[in-house]
This record gives structure tokens, C-alpha cells and sequence, in this order.
């Protein structure tokens, strides 16, 4: 196991996670929202190549309203 | 009348931009951007809940507006680049309202860091709209960064104080004759949105004097009147202000 810091939440999930099945574990949107691993942005189509590790801050932000 | 408004290269119909925040209800926000006759909506950028209870809020906006993502709740230059990269990267939009906030209670902008953001955030191609201070040197630093309009506050947000400064719009229209100058938070009432766009405003953003009324709609439909009235007002070159009277009438030929 290892846990991130997801959302500013510390979680505790499986080793070897793609950012895409991370989505899938949390049953997040897929569509119109953005991931920021280590405060870097991850594109879309990284999202299965790049594997969640120990300690990683992840951010996944999608719209509300607001002025 | 034609009189488009551009920025960034984009042509509006409106100049009236409006928010998405404070909304009762989806109804009433789409009935009052449907009355307010705006083609922007801005929106928040925000943490997906995990708790499976998230909604795409999106989906209640008409897809014909242009989306502008805002970078609210932000402190810093740091945060607020990240926010506006993950804008872009959800929305494929270069378009981002850049706000650092300085402070909790006022809500006030902290222009120092709005204007470092700013610099990296036009060196990577997005369009930035900084809601700042209305101080005609920053509009100036901010113009020099590349920003595609300046966005002078009237007073702070959601307040409803209305334009508490019009010397500074007034200096900053006159001085910046070509900048694209948005007056972005503090419009109360419709008279408000009136003066700014009298003073020379080119647009008015606003979000709580619509969602806050008692009929939004209503008051959406009262905004894009008093944005029109504003609008042509100062077109139209406003009267000498006098410290006395003027006869309208003749004076010659009254009977004695």
C-alpha cells in the first residue's frame, strides 16, 4: 500500500495505480477536470501512463460556481 | 445600434459578463443568464469531492457561452498559476480571470502577486483578464505584462457598494484610451453598472447584485438595460457639469 495526500485527504491505496484507475477507485469524473500530480499538471492522455507513488500530492479540481 | 465588444480577438454582443456562484437554484441562475443577455460566464476552479457526491455543473450552463475560469480563493502567484493550468487543461480554454486575493475579510487583490502571475501566465499564451485594484499605474504594469484587459474593481467583492472611486475609472479611461477596461466586482444596483459604464467602462462583471436579488432574473434583465444605458451615455459625451443653473427655456420674451 501507499498513501497520497489526495484532494488534502491522506489516503491509503493499492501500489502500482495509474492516475486514470485513481479516478476509477474514487468514482471521480473523467470528463472537464484536471489532475495536478506534485503540482505539476498531468494531460489527459499521461493519465495511464503515469503511476501514483508513495507520498505524491494529487489535486483533482473540476468547476463550481463562482464570480 | 452596433457596437461590438472585443476582446481578445473574440467579438461580444454583451457587455455584461455575469457569475455562476450564489445561485438558489440551476434554474434561477439559467433564467437569470438568460435575461442578462451575457456571452461570458466566469467560473470557479474547485477540489472534486470524494465522497462520489460530485455533479458536473457545467452541464447547467448554455453551451453557446464562452467560459471564463477564475482563479478565486487564491493567495499567491503560485496558486494561482496552478489553478489557471488546471483551468486550461479541463476546459481546453486559454482563458482565465486571474484573481490573487490579499486578504480574507476585504477580499481585496493583492496586486503584487496578481501582477507576477500575470507575467508567467501570458509568457504561456493564456489570455489574462487580472481583477485588480483601480489604480491607474498597476492597469498600466499589468497592460505592459500582456494582459488582454484590465479589471479595475468598483468596490470589494460581492459588497453591492458600488463604484466607490470614479476618479480613478475616469483617470484610467482617460489615460488608457485603448485598453480594454472591465469593471469587475462591487455593482449593486443598476445604477451602479450604469455610472461604471458612463465613466467608460467597457464591460461590467458581476456575480452577487443578480444572484443575491429577489428575482435574479428580473434584476439580470434590469443590469443589461442599465450596461445598454451606461454604455451609450458615454458615447453619447455627457454634459458639463455646472455649478449653476442653466435656463432651458428663453429667458428673452417671458411675459412681464
Amino acid at each position: 500500500m501507499v498513501t497520497i495526500i489526495l484532494n488534502g485527504e491522506s489516503k491509503e491505496i493499492e501500489t502500482e495505480v495509474t492516475l486514470d484507475r485513481l479516478l476509477d477507485l474514487f468514482s471521480l469524473p473523467k470528463q472537464r477536470v484536471a489532475v495536478e500530480l506534485n503540482k505539476n499538471v498531468i494531460r489527459r492522455q499521461d493519465w495511464e501512463k503515469i503511476q501514483v507513488n508513495d507520498a505524491d500530492r494529487i489535486e483533482i479540481v473540476h468547476f463550481v460556481g463562482g464570480g | 445600434m452596433s457596437d461590438v465588444f472585443k476582446l481578445a480577438g473574440k467579438e461580444f454582443g454583451s457587455r455584461l459578463i455575469i457569475g455562476t456562484g450564489k445561485y438558489r437554484s440551476y434554474d434561477e441562475m439559467k433564467a437569470a443568464h438568460k435575461a442578462s443577455g451575457a456571452e461570458m460566464v466566469t467560473v470557479a476552479v474547485n477540489r472534486v469531492p470524494l465522497d462520489g457526491s460530485s455533479e458536473s455543473f457545467l452541464d447547467h450552463l448554455d453551451p453557446a457561452m464562452q467560459i471564463l475560469p477564475n482563479t478565486a480563493g487564491c493567495y499567491d502567484a503560485e496558486h494561482a498559476i496552478r489553478t489557471s493550468r488546471l483551468a486550461r487543461e479541463a476546459l481546453n480554454t486559454e482563458w482565465i480571470k486571474l484573481e490573487v486575493i490579499g486578504d480574507p475579510v476585504t477580499l481585496l487583490p493583492d496586486n503584487e502577486q496578481t501582477l507576477e502571475a500575470a507575467k508567467v501566465l501570458v509568457k504561456e499564451g493564456f489570455i489574462v483578464l487580472p481583477y485588480f485594484s483601480d489604480d491607474l499605474i498597476m492597469a498600466k504594469k499589468l497592460l505592459d505584462a500582456g494582459c488582454a484587459a484590465v479589471m479595475p474593481l468598483a468596490a470589494p467583492i460581492g459588497s453591492g457598494m458600488g463604484v466607490q472611486n470614479p476618479s480613478n475609472l475616469r483617470i484610467m479611461r482617460e489615460q488608457l484610451p485603448d485598453a480594454t477596461i472591465i469593471v469587475d466586482a462591487g455593482v449593486g444596483v443598476p445604477s451602479d453598472a450604469a455610472v461604471a459604464m458612463e465613466l467608460g467602462a467597457d464591460a461590467i462583471l458581476m456575480n452577487t447584485a443578480i444572484a443575491e436579488a429577489g428575482d435574479a432574473a428580473q434584476m439580470a434583465t434590469a443590469m443589461k438595460l442599465a450596461v445598454q444605458a451606461g454604455r451609450l451615455g458615454y458615447l453619447s459625451g455627457r454634459m458639463p457639469k455646472r455649478l449653476y443653473a442653466s435656463a432651458s427655456s428663453p429667458i428673452a420674451g417671458a411675459i412681464k
